[in-house]
């Protein structure tokens, strides 16, 4: 067992989970019926994922864990899911953008994985990007729409904008575990990706007639455990059964 | 599908005996209606009126089990349940689409719908307090839903019938996930159990008024049985369903709250089926006349999606607008 | 509601595989093609209904009119020379 890798893999399966999450609360409330059915796609894709990637954390841990011991039995502060994607809904604005940022990163990542050293996470990069590579250009197409629509929604955009920027550099934070994996050649270097990704959404903010703001402080924690106040109110949900029925299968 | 041409259109065809008869005779001759034949006032105005209703509640119905998403005990039960719930908007398009070939909006309709005039399935109107109430809507009320849509299938008007195979096509998942969350909790712990138990106590009756009023008291039974809109009656179906899920529930030690539920061999031309006892139609009335626990719930949440998303929608429609007007003057 | 919410239609026409027509499958709303690019891809092949779609703006399409369904198609109908059956050959020929 690696227990670096075991750490990072953890890192990038609760972004995809706690994403996932986000994304499903939309069910039902769309803004038109066609994104009630987008919306899920992409959170099925994203908590997929998850489901892969906590498999393999058990398989690393080897101490009998399931997918489900990870994604539900852990306390606040064992989560390691970055600030981002844990970030409410708030509106369909906010949302857009903020699965923008994630997939446009998971996308340069997965793309780099294809040369990754672990066999396990080269292969799932193969089927996460094309599901990612989607997620970019759907989220991207109503960034550039919601921007460069009416007088409302670019004011709503350039909110989440300022709202969310803020939360970007976490995503390329690298910690102990994480340069651990890049020295090994499973990880991809991270300064690429900021640039690569910095590119893509540079030109996306082009075309949304978007600016991207100055950022005072950059907000980091999740990959320690430390969350925002309403991430303890997305596990109260996410654990209510597990937690209430402690022992019993479903 | 192809509804542009006819949306405003004169559909004041005189009708004389003798396209009446001529248009029977289609049916008769189980020919499919397609969007621009001409067609009775009435046959269109009925079918308008169920396939809205059919398409509100698959739309309404995401509700009720939306509830119990981001709360869905394991990763496995949370994509299936995250699936169902977008399959049914999907239904609801399939329908809207539709329905908008007669000559209606999905906007008119919506708007229908949010003021209270259009009506839905009435089994939404009823709340999903415990986790057991998912499994026990996938086995009952999509049971009892397909039941109803498996003969609409056949449905003399074309765009109908073609949504509803796709439809059923796709539901066929929806019951079985039901049915296998249900008996899991059956095979679980005491509390489980009895959650199950419980749950089906509080939908059982509620199922079979789904399928509508009795054939004596249904208004709108015999000219769709006539057009071959619907192909079974109301107690018909309810009939079946019934015989259906009873020994489903046995099965897995689940017993129908109903002291009057007994095997009848004489029933069904000899073939044998339940006797049931009587369904408190009171009630029914009364949650279609909005007074169930949900109902001003479920139109509340439909007008906030709709209100809330609509800065979204006009801002897709300006920023179209301003690429065509770009186009046009490049 | 005002008309600036009201989406176009469009028809959506998916093809299950290579060497197979586009079939029309239903439709949806969509402000620009792109979007009914997207929402045609999200509703409908979430079970692998094919590898390419197509979307056309509803009132793009021009249906021809039932009320002329009679002079339209009925004139093929005894023109049966058409078909290969029409025509007698020695069997001794075998398929042709």
């Amino acid at each position: 067992m690696s227990a670096p890798l075991l750490h990072t893999v953890v890192q990038i399966a609760d972004d995809h989970l706690i994403s996932g999450h986000r994304l499903s609360e939309w069910c039902g409330h769309a803004p038109m019926l066609e994104e009630d059915l987008s919306m899920p796609n992409m959170a099925l894709d994203l908590i997929g994922q998850a489901r892969t990637l906590y498999s393999y954390a058990a398989r690393l841990e080897n101490k009998g864990r399931t997918e489900d011991d990870f994604a539900y039995l852990r306390t606040d502060r064992e989560y390691q899911n970055c600030l981002l994607v844990e970030r409410p809904n708030t509106d369909f604005a906010h949302t857009m953008l903020r699965q923008l940022y994630f997939a446009t990163y998971m996308k340069f990542f997965w793309e780099s994985m294809h040369e990754s050293s672990d066999e396990t996470l080269s292969a799932l990069s193969h089927k996460a990007i094309k599901e990612i590579s989607y997620h970019v250009r759907h989220c991207g197409e109503w960034v550039v729409r919601l921007g460069d629509g009416t007088t409302e929604s670019a004011e709503k955009m350039s909110d989440a904008v300022q709202a969310l920027h803020p939360y970007t550099e976490e995503l390329f934070e690298v910690d102990e575990s994480r340069q651990h994996g890049i020295d090994k050649g499973i990880f991809p270097d991270h300064a690429n990706l900021k640039t690569q990704w910095q590119n893509t959404i540079d030109a996306i903010f082009v075309q949304a007639k978007l600016t991207l703001p100055e950022i005072g402080f950059a907000q980091t924690g999740g990959r320690k455990g430390l969350h925002t106040e309403d991430f303890g109110m997305l596990l109260a949900q996410l654990q209510y059964l597990p937690r209430a029925y402690p022992g019993a299968s479903w | 599908m192809y509804s542009q041409g006819l949306i405003g259109a004169d559909d004041k065809t005189a009708e004389d005996q003798a396209f009446l008869d001529a248009f029977q005779k289609r049916i008769d001759a189980e020919e499919k209606i397609e969007p621009n034949d001409p067609m009775p006032a009435a046959y269109r105005s009925t079918l308008i009126r169920m396939i809205g209703q059919h398409a509100h509640s698959e739309i309404v119905g995401m509700l009720p089990e939306g509830n119990w998403i981001t709360r869905a005990p394991s990763l496995r039960r949370k994509v299936a349940l995250l699936a169902k719930v977008q399959d049914e908007g999907g239904h609801g398009l399939y329908l809207y689409s539709a329905a908008e070939t007669l000559g209606v909006s999905r906007e008119q309709m919506t708007e229908e719908l949010l003021s209270g005039k259009a009506k839905y399935s009435s089994i939404f109107n009823y709340p999903t307090p415990t986790w057991a109430d998912i499994g026990t809507i996938g086995w009952l009320v999509d049971g009892a839903a397909i039941m109803n849509q498996v003969p609409l299938c056949r449905c003399s008007y074309g765009p109908y019938a073609r949504a509803m195979i796709r439809v059923c096509k796709e539901e066929s998942f929806h019951q079985r996930q039901g049915y296998e969350l249900v008996q899991n909790l059956c095979a679980g712990t005491t509390e489980q159990k009895a959650m199950a138990q419980d749950s089906l106590n509080r939908w059982w009756w509620p199922s079979l008024m789904m399928f509508g009023p009795s054939d004596t008291d249904s208004q709108h039974s015999d000219l769709s049985m006539k057009w071959k809109i619907k192909r079974f009656t109301n107690d018909e179906l309810r009939q079946k369903f019934v015989d259906a899920t009873v020994p489903q529930a046995k099965l897995i030690g689940l017993s129908m709250p109903d002291a009057d539920l007994k095997w009848n061999a004489d029933k069904n031309n000899g073939q044998g089926g339940y006797d049931f006892g009587a369904i408190d139609w009171d009630e029914f009335w009364r949650v279609v006349k909005g007074h169930g626990m949900m109902n001003k719930d479920r139109i509340k949440a439909r007008k906030k999606a709709w209100d809330d998303g609509a800065w979204v929608r006009e801002a897709a429609q300006a920023y179209a607008k301003k690429q065509n007007t770009q186009v046009a003057a490049a | 509601m005002s008309n600036e919410q009201n989406m176009p239609l469009w028809e959506v026409f998916i093809r299950p595989r290579t060497g197979l027509h586009h079939k029309h499958v239903g439709s949806l709303h969509a402000a620009d093609s792109t979007m009914a690019m997207h929402a045609a891809r999200d509703v409908y092949t979430r079970r692998e209904e094919g590898d390419s779609i197509w979307v056309v703006a509803s009132s793009h399409i021009h249906a021809s009119d039932p009320k002329r369904s009679g002079e339209n198609f009925d004139p093929a109908s005894d023109k049966v020379y058409r078909h290969p059956s029409f025509y007698d050959i020695p069997d001794e020929v075998g398929h042709m």
